[in-house]
């Protein structure tokens, strides 16, 4: 009896995870016996599903709570990246609509296996042992790697699906020999008993520290961090345009959040080893994300050494260690979705006359005269990420860059003060093909008014009006972070 | 456990098969089955740590961690192999060196 009711609060408590299980059961069954005809009414449906999901967020108690014996935890960090998985997953669903129609690849596995890999992720944020992060982050990988080869008949795309899946179980392998050696030297893989036990000092320790090294390259495969970002690139490119957004988007936040939860909630003790890993990452992604992205003339590519780059300024926040730098990136990567997705929806709205997608930069130029809108929404999201100040991308990197000069990383903070001028140099070169250069061709006029609706809030998000937006996403973030210590 | 093979011995096997398995990916320029073998192997190599570990500590976690590093495995081949006969059909070749579409 008792048993049972340990196991409905454990139910209870992961709500999230079980409505949505449940929930792309009875969708995935839907779409078999209706077929592609499906396509719509299943992506509504699963939006709809994500909609429930989010409903229940508020379950978990705000001091936080564990169930399943310490495997699963609630507290208000997974609940702030889970509204940030839900509503990206929500949104690279909807935005997918019109391009999957016209590419004839309108499959009803689209918004199943997108759903399947969101789950993955609230489980790899919600993780309490290294159990649980790896069945989580497998399942969102193995969704993904479908996802990335998702345009069957394209050369490109499955190509891409075959360097993401190569890569990625690579990645996978080492992420899981770090946690067999964590496992051996320290006989536990919860994070909670390792927060105990591991103090970075002493012999055994030193095969702990190999594993910790192990784990955290494994992750920054995830997160696409130099120097494990080779397939970023290549994949953004060549998966359908929707994907590489939704791979742009939540899956990185998760990885991150994941991050966050195995440097400070299981290795909190040994800060100081992993410390000098996330610098060494953090400048080499910054800059490799700022100097690689110069040359590109497709424009996802761009965008995928632009994710890059980021990335590398939100570990900043994780090398500070502080609850100042946690609370940096928690809210970095709030502010990088919302950016990152609108860009691609302006890539989406990228299509010649006759309807074809096209990616070049060439193709973009003088767009600010067919196009206005759309011209002003890409410069909008260029200038955020580039962090130019009143525009809202300019404010996680100031609080991550605070962070790093209140905790004495001086290097770190002009090294990413340096790298974002030269990655400045790229958006605004893209910013000036869009209002200087003779004009191109005009595309298409846009066709689906969701798009256009999605792509005009996430831009004015990205505006200075978004600056509202700060003081309660700094106040959840900070309790997130808060959650995490 | 006294007699036999001691601890080192079964990590020491995990750490070669590790090895062989991220070599296999990294130098192979040939076929991409040989690349899905490899993985297999870095799996298999990780499920002897894990098993030696557990039987030396008399703990049962890293059995069951094991037996998810399994099922996990089978799931990877079979969604690797579903992406590689995509992608022979679309370029009817399998050669590593002529994965390169894409560069830069």
């Amino acid at each position: 009896m008792i048993a049972l009711q340990t196991l409905y609060a454990s139910v209870h408590l992961a709500s999230v995870e079980t409505i949505l299980a449940a929930g792309v059961l009875v969708l995935l069954m839907i779409g078999v016996f209706r077929g592609d005809r499906s396509l719509v009414p299943l992506t509504w449906g699963t939006v709809a599903l994500l909609v429930l999901a989010g409903i229940h967020l508020p379950i978990v108690p705000a001091h936080g709570a564990t169930a399943f014996g310490g495997l699963y935890i609630g507290d208000a960090f997974s609940t702030f990246f889970k509204v940030i998985i839900l509503a990206g997953a929500a949104v690279s669903m909807v935005l997918a609509l019109p391009y999957l129609r016209e590419a004839a690849t309108g499959r009803f596995e689209y918004p199943i296996l997108l759903t399947l890999s969101a789950l993955g992720m609230c489980l790899m944020v919600s993780a309490g042992d290294l159990l649980t992060l790896y069945v989580g982050l497998e399942l969102q990988s193995l969704a993904a790697y479908v996802l990335a080869a998702f345009h069957r008949n394209e050369p490109r795309s499955s190509e891409a699906g075959l360097k993401y899946f190569v890569l990625g179980a690579l990645a996978s392998g080492i992420l899981l020999y770090g946690i067999s050696l964590v496992y051996g030297f320290t006989g536990t893989t919860s994070f909670t008993a390792l927060h105990g036990l591991v103090r970075g000092t002493g012999l055994a320790d030193l095969g702990t520290l190999i594993g910790l090294v192990f784990i955290l390259s494994g992750i920054a495969f995830k997160v696409s961090a130099v120097p494990f970002h080779m397939w970023t690139p290549d994949v953004y490119e060549g998966a359908p345009t929707p994907v590489a957004a939704f791979f742009a988007g939540a899956p990185k936040a998760a990885a991150m959040a994941m991050l966050l939860r195995v440097a400070v909630g299981a290795f909190g003790g040994m800060a100081a080893d992993w410390q000098q890993i996330v610098t060494f990452v953090s400048i080499a992604s910054m800059l490799l994300g700022a100097v690689g992205a110069i040359g590109q003339g497709n424009v996802k590519r761009l965008l995928a050494y632009s994710s890059i780059n980021n990335v590398g300024f939100a570990l900043i926040g994780l090398a500070a260690a502080t609850r100042e730098g946690l609370t940096g990136v928690v809210f970095y990567m709030a502010v990088y979705v919302v950016m990152t997705l609108g860009s691609f929806l302006a890539v989406l709205a990228m299509r010649t006359a006759d309807g074809r997608p096209v990616e070049t930069m060439a193709s973009l130029a003088g767009l600010s005269r067919s196009r206005p809108g759309l011209a002003a929404a890409f410069a909008v999201f260029m200038f955020s990420l580039a962090g130019i100040p009143p525009l809202l991308g300019f404010w996680p990197k100031f609080s991550v860059f605070q962070a790093a000069i209140d905790a004495h990383l001086y290097t770190l903070a002009i090294v990413g003060v340096l790298a974002s001028v030269v990655s400045a140099f790229y958006y605004l070169r893209v910013i000036m093909t869009l209002y200087f250069a003779e004009p191109a061709p005009a595309f298409a006029p846009a066709e689906s008014r969701t798009n256009t609706v999605l792509l005009g809030a996430a831009a004015i998000f990205c505006s200075p009006v978004g600056m509202l937006a700060i003081t309660p996403l700094v106040a959840a973030a900070g309790r997130a972070a808060a959650s995490l210590l | 456990m006294t007699a036999g093979v001691g601890l080192g011995g079964y990590l020491a096997v995990g750490a070669i098969l590790f090895v062989i398995g991220v070599l296999g990916i990294l130098i192979n320029r040939k076929n991409v089955i040989i690349i899905l073998m490899s993985i297999e192997l870095i799996l298999l190599s990780v499920n002897i740590n894990l098993v030696a570990f557990s039987a030396f500590a008399h703990d049962l976690v890293g059995q069951i961690f094991a037996m998810f590093v399994l099922t996990v495995a089978a799931a990877e081949a079979a969604i690797g192999l579903a992406i590689l006969v995509v992608y022979f059909r679309n370029r009817g070749t399998i050669t590593v060196d002529d994965i390169n579409q894409m560069k830069g």
